[in-house]
Parts: structure tokens; C-alpha cells; sequence
């Protein structure tokens, strides 16, 4: 794995690696405090994400790493207009790894054809975020024990919501995975995702309109916003909006193993009052994500424990 | 109507009928100096109707374009008017600078002279996506 641009860039095989070298980590975080010493992420942000940007630095940072880098394209050279090869070569000659994200789709990959440097992809527009994928599998393998042999519910904004599309391809390559879409009419899945991956992979789905009638069932739930602007009209969206909120309420009919995840930033799309609840897994989700990241360093680096 | 026949040359054969004008355009045969000849809904025993475009030249082809437009084309290469060479063109992996994407997110839009490139993702439905995107190429 020279870049990490697109999730489905993994094989099933590099995924386990990398859950189990971050499996590793949380167990013996102090054999991995010194193996990235001397070498230094370059964190390349055109557009703000403290969530992802914090995750990577924290990660190089337990490594024993170094970190620079930029938070926001006003303090790029990209203000000036310089085009995102230029940059990219510029700063693949002060660091060894850069993790980059651009509101421009297609931005990494144009950086990973310029240079050796290894480049992840941290968020390009509405396209990839690899890394958050990796994240929800950790989550998930951590939270279940396995990746196969489960009933996911995804509920919200399935149309625009591209963890969501991303999770569905890392998953469906996964034996015996059920996918139940939880979304309004106007935010269901979009017909390609069903037709190139369900369709075309005989794998069980169904679309409901409501949580409620498949709470029940569900081994893990996805929530993600339902943004307003997404909406027509307001009157749509505040007909639609309480659907999609997870509560206590709607917690008393699933499953005592239920799995809540969420990409966050969340609005008001779970309950608060659902936090304290064993389920609430979102902020576990959160942490393990600098984890697989620190995992996912350390292979790009091809550094191991073992050399220190 | 009668077309005369071309002594050195290429003619662009079974082209579906009306592609003609676009083939016209991609390969900028507007820009050359020798004859050239469009012939629409000649009749064919194969097609029913079908286009022809006869260029007295013999020029470099980029067949990538032809098979992209339309996979169906035979180039026939003549030489002191007998037929020396036919190709049949077809659907080309990639195809590069021929569209642009038109997605307004994608990097093409704005980093300067980056090639726009598309790749075929599905022969039998003949799509072709942004590289870098991913966007189909109607989906703009």
C-alpha cells in the first residue's frame, strides 16, 4: 500500500492487518511510543476538520512522531493559487507521510500521482475518507468481535452521506452481512449503490421509513444527520427530522448488544439522554480512529515495534 | 448522389448514422487542408442508414476517440485507390482530454492543465468515469 485514497484501496487481508496492529497498540501502547521518532506528518487541510485533523496528530504525536501542517486553505500557499501538485511537492521534501483533505474531489489522488511520499486521504468533498471507513470497521470489530454475520442499520442521510456509501462497500465484502436503510423518501440510498453493490453482490437489504419497525433487529446502527438544507422545503424537513432521532424511547426495543455508531459531529440526531446508555459506542468510535490511525502510519511508514 | 472514390487516404466506415459531425469535431478534421467528405444515412445492408467520412490524407488517427464515440467504426486505409489496411476500433480503457468533467467538486475544476481523464467501469452499459471524481461522465 503505497497511498491510501479510496477504502475499497484495501484488501480485505490489509484491513485485518491494520485492526490488528491497532488491537496491539491499545493493548501495549508503550512499545509503540518512539517507533515513528524522527519522522514527521505532514497534516495538509484545505478546508477545517479539527475531528480528523486532531485524530492524526494525536496518532503521530503517540508515536513519537513530529507534526506540521496547515488547518485551512487562507493559510496555504493555495490562497495564492498555487495548484495542490506544486504544494504536495513542495512539502513531500519536508516530511515523510502526509494525510491531506481537500473540499476539491479527487485532490489526493492528484497529490499521490506527483510524489513518493505516502498520501492519505483525509476527506476529499463528498467522495473518500478512508480513514473514517477504517474507523467504523474498527468499531465495529471491536464492539462485535467480528465483521461478518451482522444486521447494520443505516439511518439518516443515506443519499449524501459518503461514510456511509464507503462503509457499505468495506462491509459488503464481509459473508453474511444484512444491510437495513433507515432514511426519508427524499434521502434514500442512492440507485447506483444498489444496484452495483447489493444488486449486484445477492446481498440482503431493505429501505424503511422509519426506525422503529426495525429496532428489533439491528445488530449495529449507523445514525448520520439529516441536514436541513438538504430539504426542499421546510415544511418536509420538519415533518421528517423527529424520525431520525435516536432516544431512550426508541432504545427500549433493540437489542441488548446493539452497536451505536455515529461519524459525529452529531446535532441533534441522537438524544443525549442515549450517551450513558452501554449502546452509545460513537465516542469509542472517536478514539479507536486515532488508533487505526496510528496503525495505518506506521504500515505507510513500514515501521514495526519490533525494529525499536 | 455519387462521392468520388479516394485515391490515398482513410475512410471511416459503419459509422451509426448522425455520429458523423461529432467524429467531425473530436478529430478536428475541420483543421485539415486535403478533401474530406461526409456522407449521412448512406445506405447500408448492415445498418439500414450509416455515415461515411472519406479524408484524402493520411493522417494520424486517435482511433481511442472513434472507438469511444462509436465502437462500431472500421478504419479503412487506401493507397493508390485499393483498401491496403482495415481496423475495427473499439471501446478504449481510458480516454483522455476527449470529455472534460463537468462536476463542479472535482479537481479537474480548478487545478490548472491537469489531464481529464476517464476510465471504461462498465463495458456492457459503456460507462466511463472521472479519474479523479469518479463522476459519470453524463451525471454533469
Amino acid at each position: 500500500m503505497k497511498h491510501l485514497i479510496d477504502p475499497m484501496d484495501l484488501s480485505v487481508e490489509e484491513i485485518d492487518q491494520l485492526l490488528e496492529l491497532a488491537d496491539d497498540i491499545i493493548l501495549h501502547k508503550e512499545k509503540y511510543q518512539e517507533v515513528c521518532k524522527h519522522k514527521k506528518l505532514a497534516t495538509l487541510f484545505f478546508e477545517p476538520s479539527t475531528r480528523t485533523r486532531l485524530s492524526f496528530e494525536a496518532a503521530m504525536m503517540e508515536l513519537g512522531g513530529n507534526v506540521l501542517g496547515f488547518s485551512s486553505a487562507d493559510s496555504s500557499s493555495a490562497a495564492k493559487g498555487e495548484t495542490v501538485s506544486d504544494t504536495v511537492r513542495v512539502v513531500a521534501g519536508y516530511a515523510d507521510i502526509i494525510a491531506m483533505r481537500h473540499p476539491k474531489e479527487g485532490a489526493p489522488y492528484v497529490a499521490s500521482r506527483k510524489v513518493d511520499v505516502p498520501i492519505i486521504n483525509a476527506g476529499d468533498g463528498g467522495h473518500n475518507h478512508p480513514t473514517q471507513t477504517l474507523t467504523d470497521l474498527m468499531t465495529i470489530k471491536r464492539e462485535k468481535g467480528r465483521l461478518d454475520n451482522l444486521t447494520i442499520g443505516m439511518c439518516g442521510d443515506l443519499k449524501f452521506g459518503r461514510t456511509v456509501h464507503s462503509l457499505i462497500k468495506a462491509m459488503s465484502r464481509y459473508e453474511n452481512v444484512t444491510f437495513v436503510m433507515i432514511s426519508p423518501e427524499e434521502l434514500r440510498l442512492p440507485e447506483y449503490i444498489i444496484k452495483d453493490v447489493f444488486e449486484r453482490n445477492n446481498i440482503t437489504y431493505k429501505e424503511v421509513r422509519t426506525m422503529e419497525e426495525v429496532m428489533p433487529e439491528l445488530d449495529i446502527l449507523y445514525m448520520t444527520r439529516v441536514q436541513k438544507e438538504r430539504f426542499f422545503n421546510e415544511a418536509d424537513y420538519v415533518r421528517l427530522k423527529d424520525s431520525f432521532i435516536l432516544d431512550e424511547k426508541k432504545m427500549e426495543t433493540a437489542k441488548e448488544d446493539l452497536c451505536i455508531m455515529h461519524p459525529l459531529p452529531r446535532v441533534n440526531e441522537i438524544s443525549t439522554k442515549v450517551d450513558d446508555d452501554p449502546r452509545a459506542c460513537y465516542f469509542k468510535q472517536a478514539l479507536y480512529g486515532k488508533y487505526v490511525r496510528m496503525a495505518l502510519i506506521m504500515t505507510m511508514l513500514g515501521v514495526s515495534a519490533d525494529e525499536n | 448522389m455519387k462521392i468520388d472514390s479516394i485515391k490515398n487516404g482513410i475512410v471511416l466506415d459503419h459509422i451509426k448514422a448522425g455520429k458523423s459531425m461529432e467524429i467531425y469535431k473530436y478529430l478536428g478534421l475541420d483543421r485539415l487542408d486535403c478533401s474530406v467528405a461526409i456522407i449521412k444515412n448512406a445506405v447500408s445492408n448492415k445498418m439500414g442508414k450509416k455515415d461515411i467520412i472519406k479524408i484524402a490524407d493520411n493522417l494520424d488517427l486517435n482511433l481511442d476517440v472513434l472507438g469511444y464515440i462509436d465502437p462500431n467504426i472500421t478504419v479503412c486505409y487506401i493507397k493508390d485507390g485499393k483498401m491496403v489496411k482495415k481496423e475495427h476500433v473499439e471501446l478504449p480503457e481510458r480516454i483522455t482530454n476527449i470529455i472534460r468533467c463537468k462536476n463542479p467538486r472535482c479537481i479537474t475544476s480548478v487545478e490548472r492543465e491537469l489531464d481529464h481523464v476517464f476510465k471504461l467501469t462498465d463495458r456492457e452499459n459503456r460507462v466511463y468515469r472521472c479519474i479523479y471524481c469518479e463522476a459519470k461522465k453524463s451525471e454533469y
